[in-house]
């Protein structure tokens, strides 16, 4: 590891407990720092609230996207039906909603449904292969049994020695400089 | 904590104790040992089962849906009761994955994952008979979606063939969704276990670079939250509307009302038959017995029993009602089905679903593998016979006595079927090797909460 350049990019401290996070999580966010994280292998219940982090919009934007849905659906089986390309049937009348219901529902389902992975990806910023967990062999870690915090270093209240003597304030026991590697295309693998 | 609420807690989630580490290394064996002599063995099996698929494939093509069995008066052959069949059985993914997570069901955790991966399989094969039976397939796109055309040609949004292909488009686009996102954070424990750069490589590259941020898992959780408030309407819709091409129909023993609720309870119970039939195997092969528990086949099979009363009730209320509707050929419909030509097929039907599961009541008999294998086993024939039935014996027998008929499945019809079989269950046998067939991310913070890994001693 060490014969690649590399710099250093924040600190990270782990922890083996998620009860012993969410406390730290409220520390770090009351010292005021911004550009920070917290790396769990499962969603941990308060953390949010922790760290501060607004409600999701997802639910929201996915609801409106089903709405849109809705919409297409009935103009797309209105229009083609009853104007674009009516097909007369049994004399029922060209716009019979009714029978366009399942169709209703499944873009509205469809439309949501897509909106919502799309937000995932885009909000919770999937998608960038490169971390610098992986470069500091945090990664495995956190996605198996343990709990980070990482304090970037871009954060304006960023000093090393603030940032390790916080952390282990909130009693974390192992807290590890977060390094990023100079050059990135072997790093990942 | 205190000890008098005990008594009152679900069965553990796993057998014993065992820490997250402990989980990953049994979850992931399979995934990242050299397959074994006996899943090599079944893939070469369900392989070439698999190959008779293409081969009838192949023949229907070249020859036309003349290879099949169908004809006037049944129009509708194999191809549709395998539709039916195959949809059926993806329900019960959905329901694991959706309805059980709204209602909070913490025991979905260890069969969730694989069941949705089924589902997937399921619609997949499911897709493949209407778009053959379209008898042109690579033309098919033009006709079932409507997209802008020169010839201003449109599709007819009132028929329930084309709700079909909105209902199980979307379902099956969603199911998949449904699945990978619950997948991403599985694929990312698996890229940094793996050791060859190649697997790391694949891996990260499938889990776009998850790093279990709490920002990325605040929008996740909702959006894992929101699929399931999706999916759980959706799969109701989904064999409700596939019923819908035979209800909405004048065909006597189709034209009913009663035929969402009953295609919906009769998925969700072939469906549940269909992921114990596969788990029991499945947990035996992987030496997952600790984490897919006999109390998970235990509550399988209390909803295996519920679905069938609900199927029993409704077999019972079909004949109810065509004599107590007074209509003559409804009457004849049913009477012919318990006693006509193809009665064998609905006592079939009606011993593998109404009669045997009734053993289940028995608390021993859903505990057993030995002994509640070969009921599910029946209950998957007895469900296929149950589709059969309602597209065979209806058609045969329509309003025109001088019109009537009889339906012979050819050797294609029947090679399609099987080897439909043969593309699911290589499919679940690939699933099982590249990917964590049990969800380890739900997995953890559930056992936070039953077994309290960490934390005991801070609290």
């Amino acid at each position: 590891m060490s014969e690649l350049r590399h710099k250093q990019v924040g600190v990270a401290g782990l922890y083996d407990d998620p009860s012993a996070l969410v406390r730290a999580a409220v520390e770090v966010r009351r010292a005021g720092y911004t550009r920070w994280d917290c790396h769990t292998p499962y969603p941990v219940h308060g953390l949010d609230t922790a760290m501060g982090i607004p409600e999701s919009p997802v639910g929201g934007i996915g609801l409106l996207a089903g709405f849109a849905g809705l919409g297409t659906a009935i103009g797309l089986t209105g229009w083609l039906s009853a104007w674009h390309y009516p097909i007369h049937i049994g004399g029922k009348p060209l716009f019979s909603w009714q029978a366009f219901v399942p169709i209703y529902f499944e873009l509205f389902v469809l439309f949501a449904g897509l909106t919502v992975m799309g937000l995932v990806f885009a909000l919770g910023r999937l998608g960038r292969w490169h971390s610098p967990l992986h470069d500091s062999g945090i990664m495995p870690e956190v996605t198996c049994d343990r709990f980070a915090i990482v304090l970037e270093a871009s954060d304006p209240n960023y000093s090393e020695d603030a940032a390790r003597a916080l952390l282990a304030q909130t009693g974390c026991r192992d807290i590890r400089p977060l390094i990023e590697y100079e050059e990135e295309d072997d790093a990942f693998l | 904590m205190s000890a008098d609420t005990s008594i009152l807690k679900p069965a553990p989630l796993i057998e014993g104790r065992i820490t997250p580490r402990e989980l990953d290394d049994a979850v992931f064996a399979p995934v990242e040992s050299f397959p074994t002599g006996r899943w090599l063995i079944a893939v070469s099996v369900t392989g070439a089962i698999a190959l008779l698929f293409p081969i009838c494939i192949a023949n229907t093509i070249l020859n036309g849906i003349g290879t099949w069995g169908v004809n006037q008066p049944v129009g509708w052959g194999l191809a549709i009761v395998n539709f039916v069949f195959w949809v059926g059985i993806g329900h019960a993914g959905t329901l694991i994955s959706a309805i059980l997570f709204l209602f909070r069901q913490k025991w979905r955790t260890g069969i969730a994952r694989f069941a949705e991966a089924m589902t997937i399989f399921a619609v997949f094969c499911a897709m493949q008979f209407p778009l053959f039976h379209t008898g042109r397939p690579w033309l098919a796109m033009f006709w079932l979606i409507p997209y802008p055309n020169d010839q201003r040609i449109y599709q007819n949004f009132r028929s329930p063939l084309e709700w079909d292909v909105f209902a199980v488009g979307t379902y099956g686009l969603i199911s998949f969704m449904f699945w990978y996102l619950g997948l991403i954070p599985d694929l990312a424990t698996a890229r940094d276990r793996a050791k060859h750069p190649f697997r790391k490589f694949v891996y990260g590259l499938l889990s776009v670079g998850w790093s279990g941020s709490n920002r990325a898992w605040t929008h996740y959780e909702k959006a894992y939250l929101m699929f399931a408030g999706l999916s759980t309407p959706l799969v109701l819709s989904v064999h409700s509307i596939v019923s819908f091409d035979f209800a909405v129909s004048v065909i006597p023993g189709w034209h009913t009302t009663i035929f969402p609720p009953y295609f919906v309870a009769g998925a969700i119970f072939s469906g549940f038959a269909m992921v114990a039939t596969l788990i029991v195997i499945l947990r035996r092969m992987f030496h997952l017995k600790h984490i897919i528990t006999d109390n998970h086949l235990d509550l399988m099979n209390k909803i295996v029993i519920v679905t069938s009363l609900m199927v029993g009730y409704a077999y019972a209320m079909e004949f109810f009602i065509a004599w107590y509707g007074g209509v003559a050929v409804e009457r004849y419909v049913f009477m012919n089905r318990a006693m006509g030509p193809y009665a064998w097929a609905y006592w079939t039907m009606v011993i593998c679903n109404v009669v045997v599961p009734q053993l289940l009541w028995i608390r021993r008999v859903r505990r057993s593998v030995l002994l509640m294998y070969p009921i599910v086993l029946l209950i998957n024939v007895g469900m296929w016979f149950e589709r059969f039935v309602i597209v065979i014996t209806s058609l045969h027998r329509d309003y025109l006595p001088s019109s009537w008929g009889m339906y012979i499945p050819t050797w294609t019809d029947i090679g399609l079927f099987v080897g439909s079989f043969g593309i699911f269950l290589t499919f679940i046998l690939l699933f099982c090797r590249f990917l964590p067939s049990v969800s380890v991310t739900e997995m953890k913070a559930a056992l936070l909460h039953t077994q309290s890994a960490h934390g005991g001693d801070h609290e």
